[in-house]
């Protein structure tokens, strides 16, 4: 098939997120290597420069990272069939790897020894959930408003938890609040620019 | 009905997450087993099987909830609902926003939810923590009760993930993580 037949490129992007699917782990940043190797090195669809672009606002947008960069690689390559077939191929891998294991756990998790090492796991998650944090930290702009920010959520947050009140939004309103207060912000900031 | 639940809440926990897959974790928290679709002890397994297995952890866990919640059928919708927010969000920007990241009042919203990010991530590892440690691992309700193993494996596993990043310069991976957690849990629960 030719080069450039919308076809066989939709059928290269498919592929290649499934690669990208079957052999990252975690996602994300994970996913960055292979994805230069195939969409930029080898068939040339998307430069250097624009790969970083395309880092930039897939984590800077809402959803999963490795879903965003998939959806933009595809939708630069070729449109919105591009965008999606790109996306389905990231899906597919991931999709049937977790169907299959899950026909299998109400039964494993019955046998003795596996509830053993579920609990050693759930230690194991705490302690990666802790590094994602301290991960995460480094991409925060230590200034006032920020701290300020973040020990009001973490304050309300675990006030909620341990009081258990049931209420299924507290996340999604605070995350809403958090961008509200990054806009009103900047238009404060910039009114007393002008000013000055 | 379930299909559809299902594909809502998490079209909107896609909608909501901002840095990467943990930050799923607190809304799903929230949401799934709020809803008494899952237990927490069933969420914590998932997290774990979700990050040992290959593929983006937002899918994994998504697709894991979804079948869980409503089989084959209900992992399906869970997933396109995950993905959904990223690929109507993703396909507007390219076509008509092409300086969205250099917009000031994006990353001026940025700047603000980053913290919320964390805090609540930071949060929920808090509460699990506290709760495996004092609640055998269910809720912050009951008996206390010192859980002493979970406490011995928690030194065992953070003193070698200090050492190991002091004498090799780079952190653990997860899944070597996860493997060591996993021998160590045999050991001493069995």
């Amino acid at each position: 098939m030719k080069k450039n037949n919308v076809f066989y490129q939709l059928l290269i992007l498919f592929l290649t997120f499934a690669k990208v699917g079957l052999f990252t782990f975690g996602g994300g940043y994970a996913m960055i290597p292979i994805i230069q190797k195939e969409v930029s090195d080898r068939h040339k669809w998307i430069n250097e420069e624009e790969i970083i672009d395309i880092i930039a606002i897939s984590e800077s947008t809402p959803g999963p990272i490795a879903v965003n960069m998939a959806t933009y690689v595809g939708y630069k390559v070729r449109g919105i069939p591009g965008a999606i077939l790109s996306t389905l191929g990231l899906m597919v891998p991931s999709f049937v790897i977790i169907l299959g294991i899950s026909f299998f756990y109400d039964e494993f998790i019955k046998i003795r020894a596996l509830q053993a090492i579920f609990k050693g796991l759930k230690v194991g998650v705490i302690i990666l959930l802790f590094s994602a944090v301290l991960k995460l930290r480094k991409g925060v702009k230590v200034n006032l408003t920020g701290t300020i920010i973040f020990a009001s959520t973490l304050i309300i947050s675990l006030v909620f938890s341990f009081l258990d009140t049931g209420f299924r939004y507290l996340s999604l309103i605070l995350i809403l609040l958090g961008l509200i207060t990054g806009v009103v912000l900047t238009i404060i900031g910039s009114k007393k620019e002008k000013t000055k | 009905m379930i299909y559809f639940e299902l594909f809502y809440t998490f079209f909107l926990i896609g909608l909501f997450t901002f840095g990467g897959g943990y930050a799923m974790i607190p809304m799903i928290q929230e949401q799934v087993v709020g809803k008494g679709w899952i237990s927490a002890d069933a969420l914590t397994n998932f997290i774990a099987i979700s990050e040992a297995t290959p593929g983006p952890f937002a899918l994994n866990i998504s697709t894991f909830v979804g079948k869980e919640v409503g089989g084959v059928l209900g992992s399906v919708m869970s997933t396109i609902g995950v993905v959904l927010p990223s690929l109507i969000i993703i396909i507007i920007i390219a076509m008509i926003m092409k300086k969205f990241i250099t917009n000031k009042y994006v990353k001026g919203a940025l700047n603000g939810v980053k913290p919320v990010v964390l805090a609540l991530i930071l949060s929920t590892s808090l509460v699990m923590l506290i709760k495996v440690l004092f609640f055998r691992g269910t809720s912050l309700k009951g008996e206390l009760e010192f859980d002493m193993k979970s406490f011995t494996l928690l030194i065992m596993i953070s003193g070698y993930l200090f050492i190991h990043k002091k004498v090799m310069k780079k952190g653990l991976s997860p899944i070597l993580l996860l493997g060591l957690s996993a021998l160590l849990g045999l050991i001493v629960f069995y």
